[in-house]
């Protein structure tokens, strides 16, 4: 611990309210002078090199790039061809256990599953429910309610979801506690362990991302409907198209390009579940995901190498959907 | 500063207050141990203190897994020593210490304190920052040698150094249950394994359903299940086999090891005597372990095997006495006179070799510390210090379990997976443990997959 001066000490432990009255002014005063400072240098020099504009504008962020994700990125590379502290080479080692692995081969399935279920769950359930609710009387009620959990953090998610699988055995004097066992109860069935038997159990988990992330795919993707011109619409029904045949033929390709960005944003956000994971089962039970793994391996268990070379292929497996989404935003944009 | 230290006092004369109304509510014959906790919060005699000298304007960081409500009782417990030298002790307390302790060290920031929950843990960290590490000063290794015992202080010796002196201590091998329910049904508390295996048999053609476990706990699922193993192995194979299993010196699946673990699912798989009120076996994967012994009070559970910490996690209108409403008895060994101990405890290590850190460090060995923390400790804590005056434990749990830790009669063992490398000991003994009531995976299997999974340097 360093000894800090008084002026130091004064700066940083307020103790009454006064104190933090007269601290608060400080901080006021400061960002005024720095912020006048930064103005009048800005409109003092009145002929600048060319190169200074670039630089001040683009220099913080490539330091801060550079930092805090080159180095790093480059760092966990690098780390993970070494062992478990970090002291010897061994290769592409870390890589065969990841790979070769029963237990880790289950985690990687398992992120599979997560990967394809989640987008195109949430994206068609998503494009359904606005399609659905598009223009009638409840529309703003409807669209609230499937857009609320996406305000709900992943943690807290999963904490009422765990709520919601709770099992409580079917005894005298013990009550379910979990809603969906309740529900099964009463309809006259055994409550389920929902949680504990994979490969099913995953599936539960991933109900709670399809939860969260479906209000996300609907809020877009009701906006890009609206956008879609009422002469091609229009046109179409003068045509004969209805219903389904609406559908599939103007609707969809009209908003195509929303459609790739909702299902490549959600498949990225997919790939990096972790807090549903580790609140709902911590892993266990045969529904850990690369994500969580990596966190297990590294922190808990500290097999850096192992936790450096999972990061790695966590980074490898989200690189195709970010070149595709950059792609098709080009796309988009020369269409514009 | 100052408006700092009269927060702390008015927060230990609160808690002396509390503790007073607590005691004088729910046990009898403790008044005299709140009356010393204000005693020492109010006049301190700083005679025991002079020897380390005047440490006002230092401050000393302390980081540990201690956190909220227990951590208050950590803070109340340095205050005469805080008083007496006038240093400040900085304390921050974090759920997610394990992961963050190395990755502080790793980035050049350590705290000048830790409280280490795992000897296995201290290990790895001697090995991967043995320049961080401090070893122990003459001063703690004097009070370490005086006031524990050998076995004790090998807990804290990595490699023939003493890194780290034991903080508080608890006692596993406790099989909590309703005196008044027993009372009721007339049942005898075993004194024998197999008069344990006779209750359990006794309740159910009673029609009952003698046990419950859970060992769900968030990312640390399983390790109340490594602890039902290890009070068995201690009792079917001993003492010795133990030490070598725990050593790595016999594989983690001998055959007396696949023994203990089939004695284990006589109970803990046997869908007769589980899982009391909370399902099937199975269900022992996903009951929360601090919740799971609810059902006793309930009437739907009569055994719960946990440690003497569990006392928090009772109901408070629960009495927690000999002829109250929960208690624990000695979870019995084999026979009468085969007395094995299971425990754990934390350990006080240095990072840095400052003054007023040497001298907090020797302060925690001490007595005085172990009796400042008892007298504001209301329960779930005490010490191996032999300096420490049992009469200042309160709850009458805390009070037998330091009786056994102390008694010679007793063998007592250092809880195994806390000794164990990470991989095994933070990692695949939980994960299997936990694959082994959930997924039903066979004895072999669970304890061959753990011996796979140790690390080979």
């Amino acid at each position: 611990m360093v000894q800090f001066s008084p002026v130091t000490e004064w700066l940083t432990q307020a103790d009454d309210v006064g104190h933090k009255f007269a601290l608060m002014f400080v901080a006021i005063a400061l960002f005024v002078v720095v912020m006048g400072a930064i103005l009048l240098a800005v409109d003092r020099p009145k002929r600048v090199p060319p190169w200074v504009v670039p630089v001040a504008f683009l220099g913080p962020t490539i330091l801060g790039l550079g930092f805090g994700l080159v180095y790093p990125g480059l760092r966990t590379i690098w780390a993970s061809l070494f062992d478990a502290r970090g002291q010897n080479f061994v290769g592409l080692d870390n890589y065969a256990t990841a790979f070769g692995e029963e237990s880790f081969q289950i985690v990687l399935r398992n992120t599979l599953m997560w990967v394809i279920l989640v987008p195109i769950v949430a994206t068609f359930v998503g494009l359904v429910y606005a399609v659905l609710v598009d223009r009638t009387r409840f529309e703003y009620l409807a669209k609230t309610l499937v857009f609320l959990p996406m305000a709900i953090s992943m943690v807290g998610a999963s904490i009422i979801w765990k709520f919601v699988y709770e099992y409580r055995p079917d005894q005298k004097n013990v009550n379910q506690i979990g809603l969906l066992n309740q529900l099964l109860v009463w309809i006259g069935l055994e409550p389920q362990q929902f949680l504990l038997n994979p490969p099913v159990n995953t599936l539960f988990l991933i109900a709670v991302m399809i939860w969260i992330q479906a209000g996300f795919a609907m809020t877009v993707l009701s906006a890009a409907i609206k956008a879609i011109p009422d002469d091609i619409v229009e046109a179409a029904r003068l045509d004969g198209l209805h219903g389904i045949g609406m559908f599939r033929h103007i609707t969809v390709p009209s908003i195509r390009p929303a459609l790739v960005v909702v299902v490549t944003t959600i498949a990225m956000g997919t790939l990096k579940v972790f807090d549903i994971v580790r609140t709902m089962t911590g892993g266990n039970f045969g529904t850990s995901v690369v994500a969580n793994e990596f966190y297990t391996q590294s922190f808990r268990i500290r097999e850096v190498g192992l936790g450096a070379a999972l990061a790695v292929i966590l980074f490898v497996l989200v690189i195709p959907l970010v070149v595709y989404n950059v792609r098709q935003l080009r796309l988009s944009e020369d269409i514009r | 500063m100052n408006g700092m230290r009269r927060r702390r006092g008015t927060a230990v004369v609160a808690a002396g207050a509390g503790l007073t109304l607590l005691l004088a509510a729910c046990s009898g014959g403790g008044d005299e141990g709140g009356g010393d906790a204000e005693g020492t919060a109010n006049e301190t005699d700083c005679s025991a203190y002079e020897e380390y000298g005047d440490l006002s304007g230092k401050t000393v960081s302390v980081y540990t897994s201690i956190v909220d409500p227990e951590s208050e009782e950590q803070i109340n417990s340095y205050q005469p020593f805080v008083d007496c030298t006038g240093v400040e002790i900085d304390y921050e307390g974090s759920r997610e210490f394990e992961a963050q302790l190395p990755v502080r060290l790793t980035a050049g920031n350590p705290p000048d304190i830790a409280y280490v929950p795992q000897p296995g843990f201290l290990k790895s960290l001697v090995a991967d920052f043995p320049d961080q590490v401090v070893p122990a000063p003459q001063s703690v290794i004097d009070n370490a040698t005086e006031f524990y015992t050998e076995e004790w202080v090998n807990y804290g010796t990595v490699d023939g150094t003493l890194y780290a002196t034991p903080l508080g201590a608890n006692v596993k091998s406790f099989v909590w249950y309703s005196p008044l329910a027993f009372e009721d049904a007339g049942y005898e508390i075993p004194t024998t394994w197999d008069e344990l295996m006779d209750l359990s048999q006794q309740i159910v053609d009673d029609g009952g359903v003698p046990w419950c476990a859970g060992i769900e706990s968030g990312d640390a699922t399983g390790w109340p299940a490594t602890d039902w193993l290890e009070d068995v192995v201690l009792r079917t194979a001993g003492a010795d086999v133990y030490d070598q299993w725990v050593n790595h010196e016999i594989p983690f699946n001998d055959p007396q090891i696949v023994e203990a673990l089939g004695t284990v699912g006589e109970i803990l798989k046997n869908d007769e005597y589980v899982n009391g009120g909370l399902g099937n076996v199975q269900s022992i994967a996903t009951a929360a372990w601090n919740e799971s012994a609810n059902g006793i009070p309930d009437g739907t559970c009569w055994l719960h095997r946990a440690a003497n910490f569990y006392q928090a996690n009772w109901d408070e209108s629960l009495e927690v006495a000999e002829d109250g409403d929960v208690y624990a008895f000695y979870l019995p060994g084999v026979s009468e006179d085969d007395k094995p101990l299971l425990g754990a405890g934390e350990f006080v290590t240095a990072f840095s070799d400052r003054p007023e850190v040497e001298a907090f460090q020797a302060f925690l060995s001490s007595p005085e510390w172990a009796n400042s923390k008892a007298s504001v400790t209301a329960q779930g804590w005490f010490s191996a210090n032999n300096g420490l005056d049992p009469e200042l434990i309160k709850s009458p749990i805390d009070k037998l379990a330091f009786e056994l830790l102390t008694s010679d009669e007793y063998t007592f063992r250092f809880d195994g997976s806390d000794q164990m490398p990470g991989a095994v000991g933070t990692g695949s003994f939980w994960t299997e443990m936990t694959a082994w009531v959930a997924n039903d995976k066979s004895d072999e299997d669970v304890l061959s997959a753990i011996e796979a999974s140790w690390p080979t340097s």
